[in-house]
């Protein structure tokens, strides 16, 4: 049994997740940006 | 010979190239009338001739919003389900007949408009009233459509029935897709015009009830956007990284952005209305959350075309974080222009984001600012990709090459795009926070203050929209070049494959009844009670009002 | 379908954004009551008279209490009409003090107009057959531009007014 599941843990490990810290570094650059320009318009909204 | 290394007939490159022609011709003349507004608003310029600038603003937003999309998106995705699922001969004998109708419907429409009958500007909001051609126009022009809708369906049904539980072709599945969302946002527009728009105008109404005709408008209005958007995600998940000599990412999250896309794109209208009176807040609000679903297939997509980048890069030896930048292939302009129009997404998608909250609207509603959301999705981010397109697509189906020389050109125009629409939408949003309305032409207002300095952002709007011009003027020439010059020869068609190990794809993703189900369900949620009630509270309709735009 | 662990994070974080955005505007809107304009009374565009609000004499800034006024205006191709002052001349410029609220009703009496108070968040559609209102304080001294924003017609930018607000 313990074996059976050890056999499939290495092959979904065998096929490695590509490294992606470029791309992850870059969507959440993106969403800082998206998250202050909210927030700067929101800021307008209140002080108005 | 250049055909079976392109898997279409002459026939079918003729259809595509019909409607490519007539967009490019469409790019050129709204363009023109872009440059004249920017002109007439920054305070130095008349127009000619007693032209009313209402006028030249009409044809600007037809010609470009409606006409040149519309003509290319149908034109490009013709190219991409022929080619990937193939047309018999009756289907494109039917095409032809599709192209034709909206061909007259789109003369029809612009008759009137030249002629001064129909400055109601592409939203044509009632009581406005234009001449009744303009109207049946835009109807033909609509139909037209759905004729190239049903082919495209039936061809999906087609191929669906020859291979069972297969899964589609992901260009032909993402073009059945954005058809599907077409037709089923047409029918808004097209109940409007056809129940209420073209009997009013002929006289067999005595009244029109606007808030409906508003609603209506908009049901369709909203998904308009994403019709233009999706041909551009197409190109981004399926043909760039082909360019780029990589892979796609995820077929499985492609089509899954589009299923979202469908679903999330058309029970949003509201947020077009949100400052519009008789419509309860709470439905305005309701939708605004549906708004925010259609954001996350954006999201999805933003991931994706990084993972693109990045997975290639790494795998032609790039290290570091960043340094899958440096292996794009910043020089070919069929990725570097559609690569800026990624990158203008940033700005415009977040200033989409911003227009839909709910309270937040009153802050830029019918400013200037909105002028400039627009012209950075539709007018950057969707037409730099369409641009970046036709440096590959026009050689294809017309069986020349893209040379370095015309490549060279094309940097150099997106370079040239990249400063005139910054500078032009920049001023925009600026100018618009200030206050400053949007589809006006030169005023002092009274000589307040106020107005003196969106005159000052005004000056910019015509420095940027005059480097824009160069850009379509250099553009049209392009285009010519491409279509008419270019040597002869086998241009490749860059369509991008799965990684051989890939993922499969799970099977619900081509479950076309449930994705349609859903969305008509979610249509029905979010509009069905508003609507009644609209209807059900409405005031004494309205007569026609043809003297405010120069007609009696 | 499987997701990268990054693409996990990312789509937490986003939609996790979006969330954040929904609960400030929904507590906003729900709570404190900052709807966008969302006034459902309706009226006869033909007979907008026979509303109160838009009866000539009553058109224009009213006093009705200390730091409340209300302004009641009838828009039209091209023209906010605010009443008339003593001399019986059209009146083009309101005046209010510094920290007045003021209730904005307007109607039209033809075509769509747009209603928006440069700088502040008044900023309304005036459709035939509505009443739209709206109310806000005006804290900051200045002078507001007051324009339409939505096509008219040919001279729509020639539609406008002032709000003066005095220390």
């Amino acid at each position: 049994m313990t074996s059976l599941h050890h056999q499939k843990d290495e092959k979904a490990n065998k096929k490695e997740s590509p490294d992606l810290k470029g791309t992850f570094i870059s969507v959440m650059m993106l969403g800082l940006f998206i998250l202050a320009s909210w927030f700067g318009v929101y800021a307008l909204f209140v002080i108005r | 010979m250049i055909n079976e290394k392109l898997g279409l007939s002459k026939q079918e490159t003729k259809l595509s190239m019909a409607y490519i022609y007539v967009a490019f011709i469409a790019l050129l003349i709204g363009g023109l009338m872009g440059l004249l507004q920017t002109l007439v608003r920054s305070g130095t310029f008349t127009l000619p001739w007693g032209i009313d600038y209402y006028q030249v603003l009409t044809v600007h937003g037809v010609i470009l919003g409606l006409v040149l999309t519309t003509f290319f998106i149908i034109g490009f995705q013709f190219t991409l389900i022929n080619k990937t699922i193939g047309l018999t001969v009756k289907q494109r004998k039917i095409s032809w007949v599709g192209f034709w109708v909206m061909l007259v419907g789109t003369v029809m429409s612009s008759i009137t408009i030249l002629l001064g009958k129909a400055s109601v500007l592409y939203t044509f909001y009632a009581p406005l009233k234009a001449h009744p051609a303009f109207y049946i126009g835009l109807a033909l022009v609509i139909i037209g459509s759905w004729v190239a809708c049903f082919v495209n369906f039936r061809q999906m049904f087609l191929w669906r029935k020859y291979h069972k539980n297969e899964k589609s072709p992901l260009l032909a599945f993402m073009v059945v897709i954005n058809m599907l969302l077409w037709f089923i946002a047409t029918l808004g527009v097209a109940s409007t015009v056809l129940i209420q728009f073209i009997p009013w105008s002929l006289g067999y109404a005595d009244t029109i009830n606007i808030l409906v005709s508003r609603t209506l408008f908009w049901y369709f209005g909203h998904p308009l956007v994403y019709f233009w958007l999706l041909p551009a995600y197409m190109a981004w998940y399926a043909i760039i990284p082909k360019i780029i000599g990589g892979k796609i990412f995820s077929d499985s999250l492609a089509r899954l952005a589009f299923v979202l896309f469908l679903m999330f794109s058309i029970p949003v209208g509201f947020h077009h209305q949100l400052t519009e009176p008789g419509i309860d807040p709470m439905w305005k609000f309701i939708q605004v959350v549906l708004t925010f679903m259609v954001i996350i297939p954006s999201l999805l997509t933003a991931f994706s075309m990084f993972a693109t980048f990045e997975i290639t890069g790494r795998k032609k030896g790039f290290q570091g974080i960043f340094g899958w930048v440096k292996h794009l292939p910043w020089k070919d302009v069929r990725f570097f222009a559609p690569m800026v129009g990624m990158l203008a997404f940033i700005p415009a998608g977040t200033g989409g984001i911003i227009n839909a909250s709910h309270q937040l609207n009153a802050v830029v509603h019918n400013t200037i600012w909105v002028t400039g959301h627009f012209h950075l999705t539709v007018a950057t981010t969707v037409i730099l990709t369409f641009f970046g397109i036709s440096y590959w697509l026009i050689p294809a189906l017309t069986g020349r090459k893209l040379t370095a020389e015309i490549n060279k050109l094309g940097i150099i125009q997106t370079i040239i795009w990249t400063i005139g629409m910054t500078i032009m939408s920049g001023s925009m949003h600026i100018a618009g926070l200030f206050g400053a309305p949007r589809r006006s032409a030169y005023s002092t207002y009274g000589g307040t203050e106020q107005a003196s300095e969106w005159i000052g952002y005004q000056y910019s709007q015509a420095i940027g929209g005059s480097i824009l011009f160069i850009g379509i003027i250099l553009m049209v020439y392009i285009f010519i070049k491409l279509a008419f010059f270019a040597p002869k020869g086998i241009e490749e068609f860059p369509i991008a494959e799965e990684e051989p190990d890939a993922e499969p794809t799970p099977k619900f993703l081509e479950n076309w009844k449930l994705w349609i189900g859903l969305t008509i369900a979610l249509i029905l949620f979010a509009y069905t009670i508003p609507f009644i009630e609209i209807i059900q509270h409405s005031p004494p309709g309205s007569p026609p009002f043809a003297w405010p735009i120069g007609n009696n | 379908m499987h997701l990268h662990k990054y693409e996990k994070i990312w789509l937490m974080f986003g939609v996790g954004s979006l969330v954040v955005f929904l609960l400030v505007i929904g507590i906003g809107a729900f709570y404190k009551g900052t709807h966008p304009q969302s006034q459902m009374t309706t009226i006869d565009p033909q007979n907008v008279e026979a509303n109160e609000a838009f009866k000539q004499e009553n058109l224009g800034l009213t006093k009705v209490d200390e730091n409340k006024y209300i302004l009641n205006v009838v828009a039209s191709a091209f023209n906010y009409d605010l009443g008339v002052d003593e001399e019986g001349a059209q009146v083009k410029s309101i005046r209010v003090p510094k920290g007045s609220t003021v209730l904005f009703h307007v109607t039209s009496k033809d075509v769509v107009h747009g209603f928006e108070l440069a700088g502040t968040n008044v900023n309304m559609m005036v459709e035939p057959g509505y009443v739209s209102s709206y109310e806000t304080v005006m804290e900051k001294p200045g002078e507001y531009t007051l324009v339409c924003n939505e096509y008219c017609g040919t001279g729509h930018h020639l539609m406008y007014a002032t709000v003066e607000v005095y220390e």
